[in-house]
């Protein structure tokens, strides 16, 4: 089978589950306009500027819901030993690897969509026109923070406490994206110029590309038991 | 490459196949031939080793000792791939997805499978599961016996060559049971290898050609069914688990 349509395969089955149930889009979207809720009541944001903690605070809400979005696509493929079946197929596995990080990308992007405006909202400020380098930047680190979260995921899928164990590998592996993350939001929060973090985005595209390689070609023994 | 498989290629050969869990043995220094077109029912008491097995032979895991070919390939070479697509494989779990409708859970498979013609294909196994009447409700509202019909829909689809069924008739109510039954002798008919784990002795008897025993990850008996006794073979496993205990 080709391998982009597999990838597409596994990414739309996913997608459409998901439509069917709804049970990570109300999770997700709740847990994250929780976070900003937590966060608004926590601080005086007319005494604390919102550039100082802003990007903390999206980034709790994008990280943490971005593992349970994780959580939730491998506990769909242990269900069932649903994963078995994926496995039997006559496909490279590395394409199934591929589909699960894309429709995680665009579970964290719709959760990501609607809480940057509400966040804006919520706490009135602006990222100074800079729409463009926040798409990319949240592209980036998203596509980062998948790549890594999926590829530990399936490492633990076929472990007994998978779930347990996902986020004690995940969070020291995903330290530089979250870092690089933080970092750029934060100057685009400020509206400093994009030399000033330039370097942040780089780190966020050179860890992209290095999970995502590693993984497309490491993926066959990770799911070997 | 994958071989060809004519009449010398054995559609699995196992060399002193062994398969460990850390200190847990599941499967022991195996030596096995079965030839294209064979029907094979694996008996054994639980634990024996007769899941591990059919994972063995369908890629699903690597041996931790011995050779294993399967249509004359090495089952661990890169090549495993390939070699998927003509196994079909019925574990206890059923594989579906229960928020997709059964025609949408074997359209993926189909797709998965690259089958030349997805919707024909599928549309024509959910026929044959009898489930065409259900084939746009979500799984998830099936029956369990519906959804093993499926199941077997789902591993017969791409019209495999070698054919490796745990337990297939769990869950069947007695008409279902039949229909699984003539569907295995047309498998058989039409010169699939298949091989059927199972507890019941006299179902596995009537569709198989050579029973295989297994007990504590050894073979314990290689023999044609023809004329083998099921009372011999419930003694024997019996004998089998009771010392498989006592050793433990």
């Amino acid at each position: 089978m080709n391998y982009w349509r597999a990838v597409l395969l596994v990414a739309a089955r996913d997608l459409k589950v998901e439509l069917r149930s709804r049970e990570q889009a109300v999770t997700l979207l709740f847990f994250a306009l929780l976070v900003l809720v937590v966060f608004n009541f926590s601080f005086d944001f007319t005494v604390i500027d919102f550039v100082t903690l802003g990007s903390g605070v999206l980034w709790v809400a994008f990280i943490f819901s971005g593992v349970l979005a994780i959580s939730r696509s491998f506990q769909l493929e242990r269900e069932q030993d649903r994963i078995q079946g994926i496995l039997l197929a006559p496909i490279d596995r590395s394409a199934f690897y591929l589909g699960k990080v894309a429709a995680t990308v665009l579970f964290m992007a719709a959760v990501e969509a609607i809480v940057v405006p509400v966040s804006v909202v919520m706490f009135n400020f602006r990222f100074s026109g800079r729409i463009a380098l926040v798409v990319l930047e949240l592209v980036l680190n998203t596509v980062g923070f998948a790549a890594v979260g999926t590829l530990f995921a399936a490492m633990t899928t076929r472990t007994r406490r998978g779930e347990l164990l996902l986020p004690l590998l995940l969070f020291p592996a995903a330290v530089p994206v979250a870092l690089a993350a933080v970092k750029t939001t934060t100057h685009l929060l400020a509206g400093r110029p994009f030399e000033r973090y330039a370097s942040w985005v780089a780190l966020s595209a050179a860890y992209d590309l290095i999970f995502l390689a590693a993984s497309v070609l490491l993926f066959d023994y990770v799911l070997e038991d | 490459m994958i071989a060809e498989s004519g009449p010398a290629v054995p559609a699995i050969e196992a060399t002193g196949l062994g398969k460990r869990y850390g200190p847990v043995v599941a499967v022991e220094s195996l030596d096995l031939r079965v030839t294209p077109g064979e029907s094979v029912a694996l008996f054994g008491p639980n634990g024996a080793g007769k899941s591990t097995l059919l994972q063995l032979c369908a890629t699903l895991i690597r041996p931790t000792a011995g050779r294993l070919c399967l249509f004359g390939t090495n089952a661990s070479s890169s090549d495993a791939s390939a070699l998927r697509r003509r196994i079909g494989f019925l574990s206890h779990q059923t594989f579906l997805y229960e928020h997709l409708t059964g025609l949408e859970n074997l359209l993926f498979y189909a797709r998965l499978y690259a089958l030349p013609d997805p919707v024909s294909a599928a549309l024509e196994s959910i026929r044959a599961a009898r489930l065409e009447h259900r084939r746009d409700d979500r799984v998830g509202s099936y029956s369990r016996g519906m959804q093993q019909r499926l199941a077997i829909a789902r591993a017969l689809m791409h019209r495999p060559d070698l054919l490796l069924l745990d337990e297939p008739f769990t869950g069947l109510d007695r008409p279902s049971h039949a229909r699984l039954e003539a569907t295995l002798e047309e498998e058989r008919g039409a010169g699939r290898t298949c091989i059927l784990a199972t507890h019941d002795l006299g179902q596995g008897l009537r569709a198989a050609d050579r029973v295989l025993v297994l007990a504590d990850g050894r073979l314990l008996l290689d023999r044609a069914a023809r004329g083998l006794d099921q009372g011999f073979l419930e003694a024997l496993m019996t004998a089998n688990s009771a010392s498989g205990r006592a050793a433990s």
